[in-house]
């Protein structure tokens, strides 16, 4: 019993002397919240440690929608110095929160005046991407079947039972999905007479990573049984970076008249521990360096112009020209009652 | 010496212990006796400090230890069934109250030897006590109980489970060895032989009182009354109008003649028990140890010593 | 000194009770009560609690959970059986692979099954039904099993030379002396089954929502705290009142059934029980053994072929975690030890409390120890959030905030696996050793630990599965410098692409040897040393 004892010890002592890590103080640490889909590599890392001094803590804290939530709910306690993934569809309830302080970064001047929505820079545009119909190349060409190209192929070509949705009440792709519906058939009924014919045949999931990696059957891994899903203009090029072995054409597919915009922001906290540091991390954020290995971590477009795309965006992930498109104000304002109306509409 | 005094305990409400008295004085054994439901087992629970009484005290060589915690008092209690420790060995169960009391690994070692031999099992010290016998986990029971060196010894039913020579042998070995380290022991039974055989002294208890406290053969030649006679083994009770005449079995003697008819003879053994009927309808039992013994209704004479005749009340109310 | 018997009973009852209520106090109902009290200010919350979607909600939640449990009992009794009481090679194995279903994330286990079920299955209130039995089976076969197998078989001997038959012994005999052992693995099951989220959300669909899934979406996403709140207190209820029904269920068990030594209680099966045990094992084989091994083959079936390219990948950087994948599995048995440390420590206390506790204090603590179980992880995680940012309590970023938030997980099994251990030791033994001159505490560690042993294993075998498993706290939580094994899983999951899905599932088939390496190594080291 002792020699167990004493030897659960030595285990214990082995793994923690692994690294639970030195006190680091807030001075030279700087905290980034942000959502799951945050990625940076090490190499671009280690450079803004270089560059700065400061060590990078980055918190993850679910997806863009949980993320926000919770750095709502710790608005001036923060659990960091900056938040980075509030999107232009979530965009009001994070400035109403008044969660952050302005900043306005010099690099500023190097991003598209479009992309930023917040005059007073509250929060900075850091990057962009698309939420798309994508679909299965393979299986419609198995089939000999025309890929869908538009909405409307939903239901005149009945590919509304081929398809995977994601609830816009639990899944940001979901919401950003529903509005692009609003934005292409208009801010009446007709949007919502869509939805209604196709509710019987479309399958709906609560969270995008249970839609395009188990219903999708064009995504790897488990092979699912529907070709169409709702997800990311880039997912070709992910497909392709991701298969492990060269392709020499991507399996998956976009309706790109199906694209909705969505922007991302960052910005200072209200109340960080480290205010200085907040703001050299956002500079960071819009510098070069950090702006062009945005493609192959975050799978979305960098904001500042000019820079880089790698080979595989190029060839397989060019940005969409125009998205469709809704005012923010309009979001804001009807957001939560288009949600209400797509949950009576399709679930009930 | 202990002295045992107005000891009452209710379980819940009914009343288990009523009012119990008596004295052991050093050395001697004191057997407690009675059928089960008798309150004796709760009697020993409170002298142990397991149950708490509602009256009385106990005084344990002029000290009261009536509230103190049992594992203060220094009264040892071999149980029912043993209780072994099934997860030790039987040196880890022997040497359990001298660890308890912090004595020294080798000094343990040396006791636990000495009191298995004393037991009569030496050398069993890494036997797993689940694989001993019955007689043998009494002995171990006995050795474990033993081992502190307890100012009384109490035995819950000691010879319980175990069979005919063993019974023998074993309270053999119980007399001569409280006998030797000179214990105060008392030990409750339901067997009267048991109780004659290991008492100097024997309590009779019924529905919780103590009926009647005497050596053995004051026992026997005066049963307080018929159902103590009865419980004792005596079979010849004539009772009439709240009075009983008891017979002693020996005091009853078979001989050649007339007067009665053998209703029964059975073979007990070494003895033949007899039962006979007397003309005037009386019948009365005794004991035959010829092999040439009359058989069932063979006419034979009875004969009572008069000195054998015990006259007493059918049932005392109240104990001594 | 009469009173000072029960003075001093009492006095050890409240010294053992101070741990575990310290500890939850501290760390479940004030940050409970803190993000309560934020979501609903001052208001009490009925037309939350009345609302006709909340009802329905509410009804679902407890009639799946209620179906859930008692289908998880009975495909568990049988295997409980066979592990309990046959004596047949491989058992021990068995044993600790059937802890595995019930450590992996419900994320992996619900795309398994997706993988298997026909696409008519694929959601609705089927597979949440299947994936409840799936996960729980683990509960009722080592609760009902470890419980079963320390039962003296001469009762059932007995029985039979009576003239009972098998179905009569089963009836008269088996189950009612199983009762307490069954009243704490029913309260289990249906506990978990009643707070399930993430099967729920991916085979339920939207259509489906549970109480909890409910309150998740309400916090997370809606932002609206104050129903959240509401739906919260509403599941606390409920919860607290399974809890005391099952309380009650276990209590009034009545005699104790005496107990033997494991090794005499399992016997070789006869030729009847041996055509049941290759039915029992190939049932379990097929129901636990396809979706795992699903699972295990996708580890293999790199881009190129067959191999052990997503193995490898475990020891290289990758921009979908922050640090290699190979050091969550560091990270994972760190928390977890110390998390079933923590979870050993509190619950051993706190059953002792119980056992020596009159009727209603006891059932007080009991119940509070249970709470953690019932109580939303969303919920408690915000609570953390915003109750430990300020000195002296910033906990928030400690590396320990996490084992002992897994640990809150964990403390309920262990007590229930130990509340009836402790009341089926003879008190007897505790008398013997008190009248051999051992005071109290020498009786608690020198007659109930030894005893105690074997059912220790079993619970910390148990918690540490718990927490390697744990997921919805502690991604909350966890630094994400500092990942768990579910935590990185589920990050891989979330990824596109052929080598994300595949190291998700190397990292499964990973955590799924950790947990059943480790549960086989608790109950090896305590078979030997318990020898009860």
């Amino acid at each position: 019993m002792r020699a167990v004892a004493a030897s659960l010890a030595a285990v214990v002592v082995c793994i923690a002397a692994a690294d639970v890590g030195a006190a680091r103080t807030a001075s030279n640490t700087v905290v980034l919240v942000t959502h799951d889909s945050f990625a940076i590599s090490k190499p671009v890392e280690a450079d803004f440690e270089h560059l700065t001094g400061l060590t990078l803590r980055i918190l993850q804290t679910g997806d863009a929608g949980e993320a926000l939530n919770r750095a709502l709910l710790t608005a001036g306690h923060p659990e960091g110095d900056v938040f980075f993934g509030v999107d232009n569809n979530l965009l009001s309830r994070a400035l109403g929160g008044n969660l952050f302080v302005s900043y306005s970064p010099p690099a500023l001047s190097q991003v598209d005046r479009s992309y930023d929505l917040d005059r007073t820079h509250r929060v900075v545009p850091i990057d962009h991407g698309d939420v798309c119909l994508v679909y299965d190349r393979a299986w419609f060409a198995k089939r000999k079947l025309r890929p869908p190209s538009a909405f409307e192929d939903l239901i005149q070509r009945g590919y509304a039972k081929l398809t995977v949705v994601e609830n816009p009440a639990t899944s940001t792709p979901g919401l950003a999905f529903m509005l692009a519906t609003v934005a292409h058939f208009g801010q009446g009924n007709a949007p919502w007479t869509f939805w209604s014919e196709i509710r019987n045949e479309i399958l709906v999931t609560n969270s995008w990573d249970d839609a395009y990696n188990a219903r999708f059957s064009g995504s790897s891994g488990h092979k699912g049984s529907r070709p169409i899903v709702v997800s990311y203009s880039t997912d070709p090029a992910a497909e392709v970076y991701f298969a492990g072995k060269p392709l020499a054409q991507s399996p998956v597919g976009v309706v790109r008249s199906t694209c909705f915009g969505q922007i991302e922001f960052a910005g200072v906290l209200r109340g960080a521990k480290n205010p200085a540091g907040a703001r050299k991390l956002v500079d960071f954020l819009l510098s070069p360096t950090f702006q062009a290995g945005i493609p192959l971590t975050m799978f979305v477009y960098p904001v500042r112009e000019k820079t880089p795309l790698p080979s595989v965006f190029r060839r397989f992930a060019l940005p969409i020209a125009s998205p469709l498109r809704l005012p923010p104000a309009t979001i804001a304002a009807k957001r939560d009652a288009w949600i209400r109306t797509w949950t009576d509409t399709v679930l009930r | 010496m202990l002295q045992v005094s107005g000891v009452s305990v209710s379980l819940g409400d009914t009343p288990a212990v009523h009012s119990v008295t008596f004295d052991v004085p050093e050395g001697t054994t004191l057997a407690v006796l009675g059928p089960s439901g008798s309150g004796k087992t709760t009697l020993l629970r409170v002298i142990a400090g397991l149950q708490l009484p509602d009256d009385g005290r106990i005084v344990l060589d002029g000290v009261d230890i009536t509230n103190v915690a049992p594992h203060r008092r220094g009264v040892g209690l071999m149980f029912q069934d043993h209780v072994l420790f099934p997860h030790r060995d039987v040196a880890g169960n022997v040497g359990f109250g001298l660890a308890a009391a912090g004595e020294s690994r080798a000094e343990t070692r040396r006791r636990v030897a000495e009191l298995l031999e004393l037991v009569g099992l030496p050398g069993i010290e890494k036997r797993d006590v689940r694989t001993l016998s019955g007689g043998e986990q009494q002995r171990v029971a006995l050795a474990r109980a033993l081992a502190p060196e307890p100012r009384a010894l109490l035995l819950d039913e000691p010879l319980g489970a175990l069979d005919g020579p063993l019974r023998e042998r074993l309270l053999a070995d119980l007399r001569s060895l409280f006998a030797q380290l000179r214990l105060t022991v008392v030990s409750v039974t339901h067997n009267v032989e048991e109780a004659f055989s290991l008492g100097h002294e024997v309590a009779v208890m019924r529905l919780g009182r103590c009926v009647q406290t005497a050596g053995p053969d004051e026992l026997w030649r005066s049963p307080a009354d018929a159902w103590v006679a009865r419980f004792l083994g005596m079979r010849n009770v004539i009772e009439r109008d709240g009075r009983a005449r008891i017979v002693r079995p020996e005091a009853v003697r078979i001989e050649a003649g007339d007067g009665a008819v053998v209703v029964s003879a059975e073979r007990r053994g070494p003895v033949v028990r007899l039962r006979v009927r007397l003309d005037d309808g009386t019948e009365l039992e005794t004991e035959a140890t010829a092999l040439d013994h009359p058989l069932p209704g063979d006419r034979v004479g009875v004969s009572v010593d008069p000195a054998g005749v015990v006259d007493a009340p059918s049932w005392q109310d109240h104990g001594p | 000194m009469a009173l000072s018997h029960k003075v001093r009973g009492r006095l050890a009852y409240w010294l053992a009770a101070l741990v575990p209520l310290a500890f939850l106090g501290l760390f479940f109902a004030y940050p409970l009560a803190t993000i309560l009290k934020r979501g609903l200010g001052e208001s009490v919350p009925t037309d939350v609690w009345f609302d006709r979607g909340t009802l329905q909600i509410a009804w679902f939640t407890v009639w799946q959970a209620a179906v859930s449990t008692v289908l998880t009992l009975a495909v568990g009794l049988p295997l409980a059986w066979a592990t309990a009481r046959l004596a047949f090679r491989g058992r021990g194995l068995v044993r600790a692979l059937v802890v595995v279903p019930f450590v992996l994330p419900t994320v992996v286990v619900a795309t398994a099954f997706l993988a298997l079920l026909p696409p008519s299955l694929q959601q609705g209130v089927v597979p949440i039904l299947l994936a409840h039995v799936f996960f729980n089976v683990a509960v009722v076969v080592r609760v009902v099993g470890g419980y079963w197998s320390r039962l003296d078989p001469r009762l059932w001997d007995a029985a039979a030379t009576l003239g009972a038959s098998p179905a009569q012994r089963l009836r008269q005999l088996t189950l009612p002396a199983l009762r307490p052992a069954l009243a704490a693995a029913s309260a289990l099951t249906f506990l978990f089954c009643f707070t399930s989220f993430g099967v729920v959300v991916i085979l339920g669909g939207p259509r489906y929502a549970t109480l909890e899934v409910d309150i998740y979406n309400l916090a997370t996403q809606a932002f609206d705290l104050r129903a959240a709140a509401a739906l919260s207190l509403l599941q606390l209820a409920a919860v607290t009142a399974v809890v005391v029904v099952a309380s009650v269920l276990e209590g009034r068990a009545g005699a104790r059934m005496p107990l033997a030594s494991e090794l005499a209680a399992t016997h070789r099966p006869t030729r009847r029980e041996r055509t049941a045990l290759t039915a029992i094992l190939g049932g379990a084989a097929l129901l636990f053994g396809l979706p795992l091994a699903a699972l295990v083959r996708q580890s293999f079936a790199t881009p190129t072929g067959a191999g052990l390219s997503f193995y490898r990948a475990l020891g290289h950087e990758t921009p979908t975690l922050l640090v290699p994948p190979w050091r969550a599995i560091q990270y994972s048995l760190l928390y977890s030890t110390a998390a079933t440390a923590i979870a050993l420590t509190v619950g051993v206390l706190a059953a002792i409390a119980i056992d020596s506790a009159r009727r209603g204090a006891g059932g007080g603590l009991d119940t509070a120890v249970m709470l953690p179980l019932g109580a939303s992880a969303v919920m408690l995680g915000y609570g953390f959030v915003i109750s430990f940012d300020t000195s002296p309590l910033d906990f928030r970023d400690t590396w320990w905030i996490v084992p002992v938030v897994q640990s809150l997980v964990a403390v309920p099994f262990v007590v229930r696996i130990l509340v009836p251990a402790l009341r089926a030791i003879d008190p007897r033994l505790r008398e013997a050793a008190a009248v051999l001159g051992a005071p109290p505490s020498r009786v608690r560690r020198e007659v109930d630990v030894p005893l105690l042993l074997r059912p220790l294993g079993v619970a910390g075998g148990l918690a540490f599965a718990i927490s390697l498993g744990e997921f919805g706290a502690t991604v909350f939580l966890a630094r994400s410098d500092r990942p768990t094994l579910p935590v990185a899983i589920y990050r891989f999951l979330e990824r596109p692409g052929a080598t994300n899905q595949g190291t998700a599932a190397a990292l499964c088939v990973v955590l799924m040897a950790v947990t059943a390496l480790s549960v086989a190594a608790a109950d090896r080291l305590t078979a030997r040393a318990g020898s009860l």
